[in-house]
């Protein structure tokens, strides 16, 4: 694990990561929407709409698995103090956002057909809108801080605080069963069918190629703006 | 102990303290999820008409009439025990069928049919492809069984 603290060795891994995850992950995520969008049949009660699926599912994991990541280099900056930590986590903050953000949008499109309704305050909604509002708030406290390099403990311990919603999210619906449908994919099966659940898992992973990428680019981003704060710094002093 | 063992420590306590906190807190409101009006219900209470309510219950079977100006549709909502006439004008949800659930919002008439205002209709956790449907609905009955095991 120390190993890849180092910055210089963890850029000189992620530069060649980048493209590697980026346009397979491209691919695989376009492959998987046309794939879901001309070559799966209709759904038996919903008909087409069902291939919205395709988009909002992936995007709902991502959105939860972008602040789980949080949380994780949150603790990690907090007890081990390691260079990288906190700025993975402010470099996941903004896709996961925009996941959450298309998660949010592509149920709502999808809601006004299927259930009859735009949005209702039922507890599966709610609770991802919280999380999209927990990013928001996220992000805000990154940027408050006026260095650039320094990661501030409060966002750490904010991003901490904030992992409680994601096992919420995961129970709403059974907690407060409304008008979201329960899981279809647990660890005991799925009971989504197989013409629909291979593109599922496709773009999937293909979604998940993409914000890995995102997040590479952003960290390097961020690590390359702590050395010209630095550089700057010494220029001025000398 | 380490300083670095220390703060590990601190920091999994705390985390673990406020999940399970808050997964207290938020199991506790599970039981405030009835927020509609059985048929049964509607029955024993009768609002005045006018008053809005929520009114929740299956699609009785056969019972739904779409009148010719294509958007008027009227059908009955049941339970184990009642039925209730309810008479909506729009469109129709995609998963709003005979057999399933339904929740519609709305008032009472004068007259005791349910006026609904909007109507709003509930997926289940399968998805079959429509040409499957007959062969396929006893294995997804099958993993929905498994699934709530």
């Amino acid at each position: 694990m120390h190993r890849f603290a180092n910055p210089a060795r963890f850029l000189s891994i992620a530069k060649p990561l980048t493209p590697v995850l980026f346009w397979p992950g491209l691919l695989l995520a376009l492959g998987a929407c046309w794939w879901g969008l001309t070559q799966v049949p209709a759904e038996r009660l919903q008909g087409d709409t069902v291939k919205i699926l395709f988009v909002h599912v992936p995007a709902a994991w991502l959105g939860m698995a972008g602040w789980s990541g949080i949380a994780i280099a949150s603790i990690v900056q907090l007890v081990w103090r390691h260079p990288l930590a906190g700025v993975s986590a402010r470099a996941i903050a903004v896709p996961g956002a925009a996941f959450a953000a298309i998660c949010l949008i592509t149920g709502s499109i999808w809601g006004r057909p299927a259930w009859g309704t735009w949005w209702v305050w039922d507890g599966r909604l709610t609770s991802m809108l919280v999380l999209f509002f927990l990013y928001l708030g996220y992000i805000a406290l990154t940027n408050a801080s006026s260095e650039k390099g320094s990661v501030s403990r409060t966002a750490a311990v904010f991003g901490i605080i904030g992992a409680v919603n994601i096992p919420i999210i995961n129970r709403s619906v059974v907690w407060w069963e409304s008008q979201h449908q329960k899981a279809s994919i647990t660890l005991s099966g799925s009971s989504i069918d197989a013409s629909y659940l291979w593109p599922l898992l496709v773009a999937a992973v293909g979604f998940s190629m993409l914000f890995g990428a995102i997040v590479l680019m952003r960290m390097r981003t961020a690590l390359a703006e702590i050395r010209i704060e630095a550089r700057m710094r010494r220029m001025a002093e000398e | 102990m380490k300083p670095k063992h220390q703060r590990l420590a601190i920091t999994l306590t705390a985390l673990v303290a406020l999940i399970g906190a808050a997964l207290l807190a938020a199991s506790a409101l599970r039981e405030e999820a009835s927020y509609f009006y059985t048929p049964t219900t509607l029955a024993e209470t009768k609002p005045p008409a006018g008053k809005a309510v929520r009114l929740g219950g299956m699609v009785q079977a056969g019972s739904v009439k779409r009148a010719a100006d294509g958007l008027s549709v009227a059908f009955t909502v049941r339970d184990q025990k009642a039925e209730q006439k309810v008479v909506y004008k729009g469109i129709t949800p995609d998963l709003f069928r005979e057999g399933s659930g339904v929740v519609a919002d709305g008032a009472l008439r004068a007259d005791g049919v349910f006026a609904a205002e909007t109507l709003l209709a509930k997926h289940d956790e399968n998805y079959v492809p429509r040409e499957l449907k007959d062969i396929d609905m006893k294995a997804a009955e099958h993993s929905k069984d498994t699934l709530a095991e």
